[in-house]
């Protein structure tokens, strides 16, 4: 199936309880598919098609607010206009699933694939010093298994978690296996796992409210650092990174999502020629790894960051190496793919002359 | 004497329990702490108390939540429709109210207003409308009267300039989702009693799965009007209720 | 003939004077306290003719800071 489909698919399966959304192309079939599974009949998972993509994260705020596993997806300008709404999430440490199934941009840009919102999503995207946890899927079968892991990571840490996918991997077809079916969580579940949640006071305990709003200065500084510390513990215990061929390799591609799967090929195309070029796929784009990228970079001749983009995930590798060694970017733009070949050529170019 | 009148079994009127002791940030004669009264006191008639969960706007409202002690999300900034959507699908036994000025529920968040109630989402708007924007210091609001004078229209509204007046209130009940949309104020006793019929009315139409309300509170801002808190009254009566009519405007309850 | 005495009692802290109840009251009970302040620094009101106050509620219902609790008692003559 398409990873669009294997998407909604997998949050019919993992005991997500609603769905908001706005369609937009290349992830309209998320909701179609919703809207044909009918989840409300099975499942008792709410489908709702807002009225735009603002509102469409708002009622992922309150939904999650209120406990529940909710998500929503969209493409680059839809998640653009959410990042109020993420934000507002951030800082009122509700936690739901964003999936961004990017597209060529500025502004309307391009209906054709693209990474060019790693920015966006991994240095919070709205107002304010913030993180959203950023996954980076390569394939449909991650797609599928990313939904649960992004509500599992959300849950955990009461934060925002964003499957930051593209066109190629939302669009393509392939074998999956979807995850078993989880049931929705009981009142009782949603009371233990959410203390905080607001799903009416009862006296036993204190209103919850939430809210990312403090005037007094000295009490906002207090709940932005408890954030930092949060992030913190994130960035400590939640990177996941791939390394295909590093240890004997000279040089290392640095790719993500469907980057990394055109940078598989181009691994292979290498070799063949004799040379030794290996794979560096970060998972998490946020939290990044840093520490894994710079000791998997040590004694090499050069590092390619090859992303569909103008260079972005390029700062990141950068700051992990810290001038140990070259660092060059290859991207293309405007929703155009590169071959593995055209990587070859410039890893050769630039780092290899 | 007055000693012996003061005992327990004598009491006829308190605020209702679930209002705190927190003292209120609204200005003095503010409209919207008679308003916070009602919705608490009909919360613990209908024994929703630990059932309800409240939405509260951007704008002056935006402490609500520091004075009902109930459960409150806290949305951005005209998005508290949508915010109440999400919670009163996923929790369709709780009693879902949102609570809103005029800045908030009929410009910046007009439409997340008009979706929500035109969905027939099974909840209530509660819509102050004092036609100024008073959290920031008295500008004009979408429901600013023609030739009122705000710190934006210092020389008055001027529609070819500012525009008109928005009713949404009267759009509001053109829409199939809702159920019931009325106008009522709080400046006297008369009035209170029947904006907390209304309230009562709506948030029970919303339990039994209705539709939407809009209930809009035409109110004062005596401080953004710049007149004292009886003066508002006097004016708000003389000049908004020949733009704002109060009474229903759609009721398929009682047919 | 049995006639209903009322009682108010003011929550001075939580009053900012803004003398709604004062024209609610169809008694005339209730009116500020004079060159006097709370701790918030408002003028608060009391009842200045208790005597006449019949527990209507009135100064209650309009009051928006909910600081006024009101008694009644039907009195026997």
């Amino acid at each position: 199936m398409k990873g669009n489909e294997a998407i909604a698919n997998a949050a019919i399966r993992c005991g997500a309880d609603a769905f908001f959304g706005y369609p937009i192309t290349p992830q309209s079939e998320i909701i179609e598919t919703l809207a044909l599974l009918k989840p409300w009949e099975t499942t008792g998972m709410v489908v709702v098609q807002a009225e735009s993509e603002v509102s469409s994260i708002n009622m992922v705020y309150g939904g999650a607010g209120a406990g529940k596993r909710v998500l929503t997806t969209s493409s680059s300008p839809g998640i653009a206009l959410m990042q109020e709404g993420i934000s507002y999430m951030a800082g009122a440490e509700i936690p739901g699933v964003i999936v961004n199934v990017q597209r060529g941009g500025p502004g309307l840009g391009t209906i054709q694939p693209s990474q060019s919102d790693y920015f966006q999503a991994t240095r919070g995207g709205g107002n304010g010093d913030y993180n959203v946890i950023v996954l980076a899927p390569n394939s449909v079968q991650e797609m599928a298994d990313f939904v649960d892991l992004a509500f599992e990571l959300a849950f955990k840490y009461r934060n925002p978690a964003m499957i930051l996918s593209d066109g190629v991997i939302g669009q393509m077809m392939e074998k999956v296996v979807l995850p078993p079916f989880k049931p929705r969580r009981t009142e009782e579940e949603v009371r233990k796992e959410c203390p905080w949640a607001t799903m009416g006071r009862t006296k036993d305990r204190e209103p919850n409210i939430l809210t990312s709003l403090e005037l007094k200065p000295e009490v906002m500084e207090l709940r932005n650092i408890h954030l930092q510390e949060k992030y913190q513990t994130i960035r400590d215990n939640e990177v996941r990174y791939e390394a295909q061929q590093c240890d004997d390799a000279d040089y290392i591609i640095v790719s993500f999502g469907s980057a990394a799967r055109i940078g598989e090929k181009a691994v292979e195309l290498a070799r063949a020629e004799g040379i030794k070029v290996g794979l560096f796929r970060p998972i998490t784009l946020w939290p990044f790894p840093s520490k894994e990228i710079a000791a998997a970079a040590k004694g090499k001749k050069g590092i390619l960051v090859s992303e569909i983009n103008a260079g972005q995930m390029i700062q990141d590798v950068k700051l992990a190496v810290n001038g140990a060694l070259p660092v060059e970017h290859f991207g293309r733009l405007g929703g155009i793919v590169p071959d593995p070949e055209e990587i070859v050529n410039v890893l050769k170019d630039k780092l290899m002359r | 004497m007055a000693n012996d009148i003061i005992a327990p079994e004598n009491l006829v009127y308190k605020k209702p329990e679930l209002m705190n002791d927190t003292p209120m940030h609204y200005c003095p004669g503010c409209s919207h702490g008679v308003v916070h009264k009602l919705v608490a006191e009909v919360i613990e008639e209908m024994g929703m108390s630990e059932k309800v969960v409240g939405v509260c706007p951007v704008g002056c409202a935006v402490f609500a939540y520091r004075y009902l002690d109930i459960d409150w999300q806290e949305a951005a900034h005209g998005r508290a429709p949508a915010v109440a959507t999400a919670i009163k699908r996923l929790w369709p036994d709780r009693l879902v109210f949102t609570y809103q000025g005029d800045g908030d529920l009929a410009c910046i968040g007009a439409c997340e207003t008009i979706h929500a109630l035109n969905r027939g989402e099974n909840l209530t708007m509660i819509f102050i409308n004092n036609a100024i924007y008073g959290m920031t210091g008295g500008q004009m609001a979408p429901t600013t009267l023609i030739g009122q004078k705000t710190a934006t229209c210092p020389y008055g509204r001027d529609p070819k300039i500012h525009g008109y007046p928005l009713n949404i209130t009267e759009l509001a009940s053109h829409l199939e989702g809702t159920c019931y949309v009325t106008r009522q104020s709080v400046e006297n006793v008369g009035a209170i009693r029947k904006a907390k019929a209304a309230i009562k009315k709506a948030f029970t139409a919303s339990m039994e799965g209705k539709g939407s309300s809009l209930v809009e509170i035409v109110s004062t801002c005596n401080s953004g009007w710049k007149l004292s808190p009886v003066k508002a009254n006097q004016w708000m009566e003389e000049h908004m209720f020949e733009k704002y009519v109060k009474g229903d405007l759609k009721n398929t309850l009682d047919e | 003939m049995a006639k209903f005495k009322g009682a108010i009692v003011v929550n001075t802290d939580r009053c900012k004077g803004c003398q709604l109840c004062i024209v609610a009251c169809p008694k005339d009970v209730i009116a500020l306290a004079q060159k006097k302040v709370n701790v918030h620094g408002y003028p608060y009101v009391e009842a200045a003719r208790p005597d006449d106050c019949i527990g209507c509620a009135s100064c209650g219902v309009v009051c928006p800071d909910g600081c006024i609790t009101v008694y009644k008692k039907k009195m026997e003559d």
